[in-house]
């Protein structure tokens, strides 16, 4: 329980103590000086501000029994019992978590006719598997699933739970962690256990260049959702191990406001996060009709192209080509970025890029610090260069392709 | 029918940087807006709101400035505005925002829709939507793509899911998160602003919740706690080349066919 209170008489100045506050949230008005609800309770003003004149008063609170909470549950994510990789990815951080304070794994499956699918699971590793396998399951439904959760949550009472951030996983984890009133934090790009069981959360904060390092300190579970690719699947045990256990609900709990009428499968379009190479675009691109060039060198490199939330939000790429922290993780061999300074948004999209090579004409941009390889130069000179070398090179395999066609029509 | 639509104010960039020697924050001015993905949700509540005649409030959490997007929304449609403002809701996590803003709906008067946008630009967590939802004990639909029907009971939408797209009903009252694209957001009508100014707005602080335990709200109602907060770690083996566009050109294509890219 904590506030910071104000000891006016120890400030010379009140008018320079207000830009100690990045938020604004420090008013001075009638002589007086307080904080207003834009405070972010963020401290700098206890750190930075005149010694003494702005204090933390924290109540001691009263600790939970944290021993009381043991095991690190991972929601399997899965449509109609094919598992979502991100599940294998979230398996393999949790058993590195897990040895650190010796405590077991879990799965937690949910859906229908799923029984025998999770036969897979046993394969990554996982103490026990928890299967809740019901006709109201059968596709996803939050308040159904939220149940399902809670029921396993109330009788496994798991330390830690980790969910995949995808559109299931952020809509269904939020559901549970406030049902049982703990902390959540999404999209965590790194995760570590401290011996105490709190478990360190890492993510990109404050809609800009800055991690901020989370802890849930005080209530259980905690839960985390993490994107996919942003860990490792384990191998694949050859040796199966584990156990599966098959749990029921009362169909009373699994009742919802939501009936699903129908589920299809989406177009398949060209999907940037299996693609090997990318050549991504951000702001410096001056106008929509450049990206032509942008699309030549991706079709020459055999990849795909991608971008920024801006270009995405000017309605010039399609939303499903945006990496970053609202779009999507990609791990490509190869990254090329131009005209992107590199905001950690979308840097945290990028993490898993085997070699990212960056252009940009702002030798400050961020992206230089990130990229394996920087160019500072104007991306309309070196692009169309870069073209034309590419055209004298080594034949591409379209034109190896092309001379093979030729020489049959000839032949 | 009544709709209550929450919108958040958010930084108006999001080129936000550490300073090392202090660890303070800088922020280039303090610029604020509407986050961007309200816009949809806004949209998507006027919409409803000419098909149906429903009643549409905006309610909106935060320092007193928030009236600033509660006045944006006045001049995009005929909506009332709410505030809930309180010193006390300071350093509030994604629960204890929601808890906050459930609690402030319930005040309002639970209505029979309630829309959210998909996420915000700062926190990017998404997760704000579906904790009320929890807090209210009502249904939810996160990333709605599209309505395609409603009546005084329910409707009947489109979501997107990782690989397919779902048809639901679902009942009031519920709440749902739209997508971004579900309608194109109208301009501010300047015109309205002549007429408007001055149109009042209710203003909560926690004394007028159900709860006004401040120990649920703001740092103290939050169970997640920032640690720390760093600079983003740089990989130290980066190699930056400056020159002339065709020397750059050269070398990029070089290292790529080095690396057999090419």
């Amino acid at each position: 329980m904590a506030s910071i209170i104000i000891h006016q008489e120890k400030i010379k100045n009140p008018g320079d103590v207000l830009k100690v506050c990045p938020f604004g949230a420090i008013q001075y008005e009638n002589g007086v000086l307080s904080i207003s609800a834009a405070c972010k309770m963020c401290k700098l003003c206890v750190k930075n501000g005149p010694v003494g004149a702005f204090e933390l008063v924290e109540q001691p609170l009263v600790q939970i029994d944290k021993d009381a909470w043991r095991g690190i549950a991972v929601y399997v994510e899965h449509t109609h019992g094919e598992i979502h990789p991100v599940t294998f990815e979230l398996i393999g951080k949790a058993r590195e978590l897990a040895a650190k304070i010796a405590h077991p794994v879990y799965a937690v499956f949910v859906g229908y006719q799923i029984t025998s699918k999770a036969e897979e699971l046993r394969h990554y590793g996982v103490d026990r598997i928890y299967v809740y396998d019901q006709p109201e399951l059968e596709v996803f439904r939050a308040e159904p699933y939220a149940a399902a959760m809670e029921d396993f949550i109330t009788a496994l009472r798991p330390s830690t739970v980790l969910v995949g951030g995808t559109t299931v996983g952020r809509s269904l984890a939020p559901r549970v962690a406030a049902h049982f009133r703990t902390g959540l934090t999404a999209d965590c790009t790194k995760l570590d256990m401290q011996p105490n069981t709190d478990l360190d959360q890492i993510r990109p904060a404050f809609g800009g260049n800055i991690m901020a390092h989370i802890r849930t300190r005080n209530h259980r579970p905690q839960f985390a959702t993490v994107r996919y690719k942003i860990f490792s699947a384990p191998p694949r045990l050859q040796q199966p191990r584990g156990e599966i256990q098959v749990m029921y609900l009362d169909p009373e709990r699994l009742r919802s406001g939501v009936r699903v009428l129908s589920i299809e499968s989406k177009p398949v379009v060209e999907n940037i996060e299996n693609a090997e190479v990318i050549v991504a675009v951000g702001r410096g691109l001056r106008k929509e009709q450049d990206l032509e060039l942008i699309r030549a060198l991706a079709e020459r490199l055999g990849g795909q192209i991608a971008s920024t939330r801006p270009l995405i939000e000017a309605g010039w790429v399609d939303p499903r080509r945006q990496i970053g922290l609202s779009g999507r993780t990609v791990s490509p061999k190869l990254l090329i970025t131009c005209g992107i300074s590199g905001s950690v948004q979308f840097t945290a999209g990028m993490g898993a890029a085997n070699f990212v090579v960056a252009i940009n004409n702002d030798p400050q941009a961020h992206i230089f610090k990130v990229a394996h390889l920087g160019l500072v130069g104007d991306l309309y000179e070196i692009i169309p260069a870069l073209l034309q070398q590419l055209g004298s090179g080594q034949p591409s395999q379209v034109q190896e392709h092309l001379k093979t066609v030729k020489s049959e029509v000839i032949g | 029918m009544n709709i209550i639509v929450c919108i958040k104010q958010v930084p108006g960039t999001s080129d936000v940087k550490i300073d090392e020697k202090t660890g303070s924050l800088i922020r280039d001015g303090m610029d604020a807006k509407m986050n961007p993905y309200d816009l949809y949700a806004l949209e998507t509540a006027l919409q409803i709101g000419q098909e149906t005649e429903a009643h549409v409030t905006v309610l909106s959490m935060g320092p007193p400035q928030v009236k600033e997007i509660i006045q944006e929304a006045f001049l995009m449609g005929d909506v009332d505005g709410v505030i809930l403002t309180d010193r006390r809701l300071a350093g509030a996590d994604c629960l204890a925002t929601s808890y906050a803003i459930s609690q402030c709906i319930q005040k309002i008067g639970l209505p029979d829709l309630i829309i959210c946008g998909k996420q915000t630009t700062d926190g990017d967590t998404a997760q704000v939507g579906a904790e009320i939802a929890e807090f209210l004990h009502i249904p939810h639909i996160t990333n709605v793509l599209k309505i395609e029907e409603m009546n005084a009971n329910g409707m009947i939408v489109e979501a997107d899911l990782p690989g397919m797209l779902q048809r639901s009903e679902i009942r009031f009252p519920a709440l749902i998160t739209v997508e971004k694209d579900i309608y194109q957001p109208r301009l501010p009508s300047f015109t309205r602003k002549k007429r408007l100014a001055g149109q009042p707005m209710q203003v909560f602080s926690v004394q007028d919740l159900a709860d006004h335990d401040e120990n649920h709200y703001g740092l103290n109602g939050s169970p997640t706690q920032v640690m720390r907060i760093f600079p983003p770690e740089t990989d130290t083996t980066s190699e930056v080349w400056e020159g002339s566009s065709q020397d750059l050109a050269e070398k990029l294509f070089c290292a790529l066919q080095e690396r057999k890219f090419i």
